[in-house]
């Protein structure tokens, strides 16, 4: 039974990677590698796939919350937010591909690209995060915003609208008027009925949050795995015969666009 | 030219993956392509299409995700079962996710008020 190769290298110059004992090559060990990150990225997917959920069944129930309170998202920093991790995922794609061609300065350079991508992503979201606090539009009983109950166009002072008679009420008192949040002057408040903005509106920003802070988490502990591996790459540690976490990274960061190719439009474009 | 890696590249005594290595023009052409596909969505959001549009938008993301899986998660060029297991998890989550919708829809009618007509009995 053939030992695991040891670290030294033959060849002047290559690294070898020493191939656990359990496996018989290192062409099973990669594979196994493989496998074992895709039954994780599957889970991931259970993990997302509960919020996805939550967001069905909520938006199936009331849809007029869904289609009032998306207007203050910024639908302009939402796609671009899209492009800049579809052009990380690419440059993480040819930072892969370095990997497997041995051209460590390339490497690094790609997973540095993809980092600062990262950045660039957590930035836009940070912009759009503080928005929202400001003008209070934050989830549950955390909700503030004061929201008009005509058409936004400019900002005014009205009194309070009160229930009809015998109409059943939310527990959660409606919000105070006043000016409208970003929604766009002259746009149509086709969910607005003569009451005013629908009831619960706070419930559409906890799916926001609730949705955008996970992934946005998964960003972040996307960017140290990135860095963890630009050192490894800096030190050589990997080559042709050895780029497996150079590998599985780029299969975390890619999963990670993913979720947000489906958050974007679910989020940002409803109608 | 067959692009994968040359296994006596590396040390003595291991043989290296064979790996497929995906070529630039084909990541570039994805990468393009996606772009496209999401001004794509944000066009297709502003045009009225009543109950179409989510699925509309839906369609063009899954087709996003498509490429994505394919080409930058290199799926096209591994063993299926990679495909097969992730596939699995996602026809898991559809399942969960219909299922929860039709029990919500079905007493949404008793328990939200001006939902809609309940199913004849």
């Amino acid at each position: 039974m053939a030992a695991g190769t040891t670290g030294e290298g033959a060849v002047a110059g290559a690294r070898t990677h020493r191939v656990a004992h359990h496996f018989d090559n290192a062409e099973q060990q990669f594979e196994s590698g493989k496998l074992g990150m895709w039954i994780f990225l599957s889970t991931e997917i259970l993990l997302f796939g509960g919020l996805f959920c939550a967001y069905a069944v909520y938006r199936s129930n009331h849809p007029e919350v869904f289609v009032y309170a998306h207007r203050f998202l910024d639908e302009g920093l939402g796609a671009l937010n899209t492009a800049v991790l579809i052009c990380s995922s690419f440059t993480m794609a040819l930072a892969v591909r370095a990997a497997q061609l041995g051209r460590r300065r390339q490497l690094v350079g790609l997973l540095g690209a993809t980092i600062a991508l990262a950045a660039c992503f957590l930035g836009i979201k940070g912009i759009e995060y503080e928005k929202k606090w400001k003008e209070g539009l934050l989830w549950g009983a955390h909700f503030h915003a004061k929201l008009a109950p005509a058409p936004p166009a400019l900002p005014q002072t009205l009194p309070p609208v009160p229930a009809a008679a015998g109409e059943e009420r939310s527990l959660i008192p409606p919000a105070a008027v006043g000016p409208a949040g970003l929604a766009r002057p002259g746009q149509r408040a086709v969910a607005e009925g003569p009451e005013g903005p629908p009831h619960d509106v706070q419930v559409f920003f906890a799916v926001y949050f609730l949705m955008t802070g996970l992934h946005g988490i998964h960003v972040i502990i996307g960017m140290a795995l990135l860095s963890w591996m630009m050192v490894r790459a800096g030190r050589g540690e990997f080559s042709p015969g050895y780029f497996t976490p150079v590998d599985l990274t780029g299969l975390y960061w890619h999963l990670v666009d993913l979720i947000w190719i489906f958050l974007f439009p679910l989020l940002y474009l409803v109608r | 030219m067959r692009e994968t890696t040359d296994p006596g590249s590396v040390g003595s005594g291991e043989v290296a993956p064979a790996v497929h290595i995906v070529p630039v023009r084909v990541l570039a052409t994805v990468w393009g392509v996606l772009l496209v596909l999401t001004v794509t969505t944000v066009l297709a959001a502003g045009v009225d299409l009543g109950n179409l549009n989510l699925g509309v938008a839906m369609l063009i993301a899954t087709v996003k995700a498509t490429l994505v899986l394919l080409f930058f998660m290199h799926l096209r060029y591994d063993r299926p079962i990679l495909a097969i297991v992730f596939v699995t998890a996602l026809l898991f989550v559809a399942l969960f996710v219909s299922i929860a919708l039709l029990d919500s829809n079905a007493y949404a009618h008793q328990l939200i008020p001006g939902y809609g007509p309940a199913l004849p009995k």
